[in-house]
């Protein structure tokens, strides 16, 4: 009965609020990525490495990861680190959670990346005689992964609306700000409306930007 | 201090919530099916007064965080006039997402139908709908099934959400039981295991259902997924020459 109507002296006045909770949310996809990435690159390695035990246990964690729900596996690092004796914030676990996650996203878009690569790098590289190592850094990884970055941006994105999760383990970010304005002003219109307006706005001009590259990438081959 | 109780004696309440998550995976995919068929062919609809509102129902789920969408629905929506039931809530929500994401497996599927198909209705001189619903569609669906299976996977992660709007599901028992054990980390990690378990009971079937679709070209728009977790083609072994695995290690 209360009626829908939108206050925007209000709307106004929460906004510094909600500034504070878009710097946790971007710290969290900052970090997050950066941690998937780098991840992501130590599966591949151990799933071309072709270790016996470690590689089919990799390959085991990566399915398992991306089989199972986020919003579990965040529960399940927030109250299962602390007893292990890793008591880091909750926006680390956070992180932390974001980054396994997505590190077994970014696995399969590297090795995807690697597999494109034309058999003819291989050759050449071989034939020059250079250094695995060299190979590697100096040949494959720079190409393959050029040639996946508007995926690896997709990552981000999703990683990005993803850490509205973070507010379920009390990491302060953006969602979890408005739903508190929301809880003490019993005004949720304004709040979760800019919330979701934030997000939208973000992640549409980012996934533009990124289907743009893509078009320009498949011009360029 | 302590409680007497343990996990186990939390068990069949825990395992109550499978069947709850279970529902609510299946009719949110019976919400998103339909959702995404409806929003592709409107995506490509030669009206733009079709074009114009598919786009935009695609690109409002796709943008913003789905768990934002389920408390923008239970929260704001009421003070609209329109209070839903959390399930129905988490169903509609769940589904709208999903399927403005599987529009666009829609949409591939609708492409990989040969164009000669749709020359050939309009040679004929079929109308438009006819086209649609009796040449294109029927050939274009099973191609989308390996697809859809993998979209119900990714549903079943997806409706652990819903515990956050009081569904007593999987997420929301396991909660439950960490509050009054005051010990959650066991519980959870059963929970996730539960999940995977779930997860591969559910890919079975899904392939138990492509072979009987059994269409080799199906194979084709796997790799067509949606973009929201950059999904790739299945594991295969790495081709990268021998020589490149000596050495550093």
């Amino acid at each position: 009965m209360s009626g829908f109507h939108w206050d925007w002296a209000f709307a106004w006045s929460i906004v510094p609020q909600l500034a504070q909770g878009v710097v946790v949310t971007v710290i969290a996809t900052v970090a997050g990525s950066a941690l998937a990435f780098m991840l992501g690159l130590v599966w591949t390695f151990l799933r071309i490495a072709q270790i016996r035990l470690v590689t089919p246990a990799v390959w085991f964690f990566v399915q398992f990861i991306r089989g199972t729900p986020l919003l579990i596996q965040l529960y399940f690092l927030f109250y299962v680190l602390p007893t292990w004796g890793l008591t880091v914030s909750a926006l680390a676990t956070g992180i932390i959670g974001l980054g396994l996650f997505f590190s077994a996203y970014a696995a399969e878009i590297y090795r995807a990346g690697i597999e494109h690569l034309p058999a003819g790098q291989w050759e050449a590289a071989l034939t020059l005689g250079l250094p695995v190592r060299r190979v590697w850094t100096g040949i494959i990884l720079p190409q393959a992964i050029r040639a996946v970055l508007p995926m690896l941006g997709n990552i981000v994105v999703s990683m990005f609306k993803q850490t509205a999760l973070l507010s379920t383990i009390t990491v302060l970010e953006l969602l979890a700000r408005g739903m508190a304005i929301g809880q003490m002003t019993y005004r949720f219109v304004e709040p979760l409306t800019l919330v979701g307006a934030f997000y939208f706005v973000v992640s549409y001009v980012s996934a533009r930007a990124l289907r743009s590259l893509e078009t320009r990438d498949e011009v360029r081959a | 201090m302590t409680s007497p109780k343990s996990l186990w004696d939390f068990l069949p309440f825990f395992l109550g919530g499978v069947p709850v998550t279970l529902g609510v995976t299946f009719l949110a995919m019976a919400v998103a099916v339909p959702v995404a068929v409806i929003l592709a062919i409107g995506r490509k609809s030669p009206h733009a007064l079709a074009r114009w509102p598919a786009g935009f129902v695609i690109e409002l789920f796709r943008g913003s965080s789905a768990l934002v969408q389920l408390f923008w629905a239970f929260y704001v929506l009421p003070l609209f006039g329109l209070t839903l039931s959390p399930l129905v809530c988490g169903v509609v929500v769940l589904g709208l997402n999903e399927g403005s994401y599987m529009s666009e497996v829609v949409r591939a599927g609708l492409d990989a139908v040969p164009k000669g198909q749709r020359e050939a209705a309009v040679a004929l001189g079929l109308p438009p709908r006819y086209r649609l619903f009796r040449i294109v569609l029927p050939q274009a669906l099973p191609l989308m099934v390996p697809p859809f299976g993998n979209e119900l996977i990714t549903m079943l992660k997806f409706t652990a959400l819903v515990s956050l709007v009081t569904i007593q599901d999987l997420s929301f028992r396991a909660s439950l039981i960490g509050d009054t054990l005051g010990e959650s980390g066991p519980i959870f990690g059963l929970t996730i295991v539960v999940y995977f378990v779930l997860a591969l009971i559910l890919g079975g079937l899904v392939r138990l259902l492509e072979r009987a679709v059994g269409r080799q070209a199906g194979r084709n728009v796997v790799s067509v997924a949606a973009p929201h977790e950059a999904r790739l083609p299945a594991a295969s072994p790495l081709s990268v020459p021998a020589w490149a695995l000596g050495g550093g290690g």
